[in-house]
């Protein structure tokens, strides 16, 4: 067992993968020279020299256009884009081209690519450096989308967005960079798709990604405390998303609380909400609640941020609602 | 071939580059071109493709010009304007027509039609339906040629109005910062949809902005085979030779109007019969005959050929196979 960092799970990810394959090449804003925006590439510019890691200006567009025209000529671009806000800079690359080259090809071509971005607030970094716009990208049919929240996952799943044919966004949370944890020495993928039960339990299910793992945790400790057992499933991917694993879950429980820091609306809870109804509908004993954030832009101020983001007590106070 | 010293003193120098296949091959494929797009509109009217179409007619010189000093394994980006460069890259017309007839043996398997013909393996990574939308990308295929040293051209061909999109600074910026091999083709043909250059831009050039990326930006006669195929030349050895990316601008004219639904009513008929009158195939033709280059006959022959070609081409999209419903999720993976 070892203590590893969040972001270093991520380095040693991008690091492992380079080794194992001349094809991978890093690109984007400060990754190289500067060690990334929040030091998640720092070293790897000496480990593999400047032909493969590369500073790109400010230019989403043309960085994740060139992902996309690398991909469909022999390499394995991992571009990072700084803020997942600044996602919107990029979206034809990411929408019409990237996600689309597969199928509009007929199956004769492919991207291999990675996007990371780091999404989430926490830092009081204001209503255009603190979105969650996975949901946005989990609507495109083409994109992968893969959230993690514990280190190994991190780890775990980009080795495994790396080895994809085709398009993965991993998105991490900003607030977990420099967050550690212990973890198995040895580091393995995690398949896309796959989420994972984090906590046992038979009253209700908790469904969640991302940063919200841990709060979602405290929810199930304090809610224990008041003998109601709640499983926490961390989804890892929301798309595709472990639809069975849920469903397994909820025949359990009966109940099911999904949670994200995202805004509720128009949002993933909302997918998964409406897809358990239409498939577990006679397990469920209760209506399904969604814990997220308001319809609102992310306010700068910490008191305003603080009363925005949810956290374990939006979630313990949806578990309660559920056993009314 | 016998030629009279005085005809060479007159020929152009391109001539000195291209040998007499090379010559026939130009000629061939924009008699292809041309007669795909008529044909197309044809069957367009005879209702056997639907959807929508963005033709080239006239454009067929600067399609051909840049694609000819190329190497089989380069690559090219094409446009939503892009059947032009599909042949001039060396597509089966067959396979072409079939796409764009929507059925299961096209290149894309009915999947992208006409605005997303691509030929992977031919070099050919696909026509865009956003304008300005392979600008980007160009950038990372030159990036990776020169990684891997593989001496690989990108070529990519945009509008003048795609000139006007945020794509493209950030395109020719970023390749011009990493010295790519990428050869950018500006097809000018005045408008960006109903809105002339006039209007759409401050310069009168968009070869004019190549120097705010420091990268050379060459203006040609577009409907001149010739002087297209000189200046892609240039461009195709600067970008082998590791002296990064240029910009051709090829100034040309689309006799149709931009898509199937424009009615054409932002330009004269007299401009369009100007234009006509320039029309690169004639063009081409009368100076290889002129130069001794071309007999009047193989001439004849060539146009002859490429119908004929056409004709069959047609005719094996018309009776191809559907895609079948039951394949509808094929190549869906998330």
């Amino acid at each position: 067992m070892a203590e590893l960092r969040f972001a270093k799970a991520i380095n040693q990810a991008l690091a492992d993968a380079m080794r194992d394959d001349p094809a991978v090449v890093l690109f984007g804003e400060d990754v190289a020279a500067a060690g990334g925006p929040f030091g998640v590439t720092r070293g790897l510019l000496d480990a593999f020299g400047p032909q493969r890691v590369l500073d790109a200006p400010i230019s989403e567009s043309a960085i994740v256009g060139a992902a996309v025209g690398a991909a469909l000529c022999g390499l394995k671009p991992v571009v990072e884009i700084m803020f997942m806000d600044f996602v919107t800079l990029a979206m034809d690359q990411i929408v019409n081209q990237a996600a689309k080259a597969r199928f509009m090809f007929g199956g004769r071509g492919g991207v291999p690519l990675v996007l990371r971005m780091p999404h989430g607030g926490g830092l009081n970094a204001g209503p255009q450096h603190s979105q969650c716009l996975e949901a946005w990208l989990a609507h495109v049919p083409g994109l992968k989308v893969v959230v993690p929240a514990t280190a190994a996952d991190a780890y775990g799943l980009l080795r495994s967005a790396i080895d994809d044919p085709d398009p993965v966004v991993v998105v991490e949370h900003k607030g977990l960079y420099a967050l550690s944890e212990t973890v198995d020495e040895t580091l393995v993928r995690v398949p896309i798709g796959q989420g994972r039960i984090a906590r046992a339990g038979r009253d209700a299910t908790i469904a969640t990604y991302g940063a919200l793992l841990r709060e979602a945790l405290v929810a199930a400790d304090r809610l224990a405390a008041e003998g109601m057992s709640c499983e926490v499933v961390d989804l890892r991917s929301v798309q595709p998303w472990d639809e069975a694993l849920l469903r397994e879950s909820v025949a359990r429980t009966h109940r099911l609380v999904v949670a994200h820091e995202a805004v509720e609306a128009f949002g993933v809870g909302a997918e998964i909400a409406a897809r358990m109804v239409e498939v577990a509908f006679d397990d469920l004993d209760a209506p399904i609640l969604r814990v997220g954030a308001p319809f609102m832009p992310v306010p700068f101020a910490k008191s305003l941020e603080m009363a925005y983001r949810p956290g374990a007590d939006r979630i313990v106070a949806a578990c309660r609602r559920l056993m009314e | 071939m016998a030629r009279t010293s005085a005809r060479r003193r007159n020929a152009h120098p391109a001539l000195d580059l291209l040998d007499d296949a090379a010559l026939e091959r130009a000629l061939r494929r924009m008699h292809l071109i041309r007669k795909f797009e008529e044909a197309a509109e044809q069957s367009y009217i005879r209702g056997l493709i639907h959807g929508t179409m963005h033709l080239s007619i006239g454009q067929e010189a600067s399609a051909v010009g840049a694609v000819a000093p190329l190497r089989a394994d380069d690559y090219i980006l094409s446009t939503h304007r892009g059947h032009g460069h599909c042949i001039a890259k060396g597509a089966d017309t067959k396979l072409m027509f079939a796409e764009f007839f929507g059925k299961d043996n096209g290149y894309c398997r009915g999947r992208g039609g006409s605005m997303h013909i691509a030929d992977i393996a031919g070099g050919n990574l696909g026509a865009n339906g956003i304008v300005g939308g392979g600008l980007p990308i160009a950038v990372g295929v030159g990036l990776s040629a020169k990684m891997r040293r593989s001496g690989q051209v990108c070529m990519v061909f945009f509008g003048d109005g795609a000139s006007n999109e945020g794509a493209f600074h950030e395109a020719l910026n970023l390749a011009a910062i990493w010295r790519l091999p990428v050869v950018f083709v500006c097809e000018n043909n005045q408008y960006g949809m109903s809105m002339s250059t006039a209007r759409s831009m401050p310069v009168a050039n968009v070869a004019d902005r190549a120097a705010a990326y420091a990268m050379p930006g060459q203006i040609v006669d577009g409907n001149d085979f010739l002087a297209v195929f000189e200046a892609a030349h240039a461009a195709c050895e600067a970008a082998r030779s590791g002296e990064g990316p240029s910009l051709v601008e090829c100034k040309t004219y689309r006799l149709r109007g931009h898509s199937k639904s424009d009615r054409n009513l932002y330009r004269t008929k007299e401009e369009i019969e100007s234009w006509r009158a320039r029309d690169p195939i004639p063009r081409l033709r009368d100076t290889l005959v002129t130069v001794g280059r071309l007999s009047d006959a193989r001439a004849a022959a060539i146009e002859a050929e490429a119908a004929a070609e056409i004709e069959a081409a047609v005719e094996f999209a018309r009776t191809s196979p559907d895609p079948d419903p039951r394949e509808l999720e094929r190549d869906v993976y998330a």
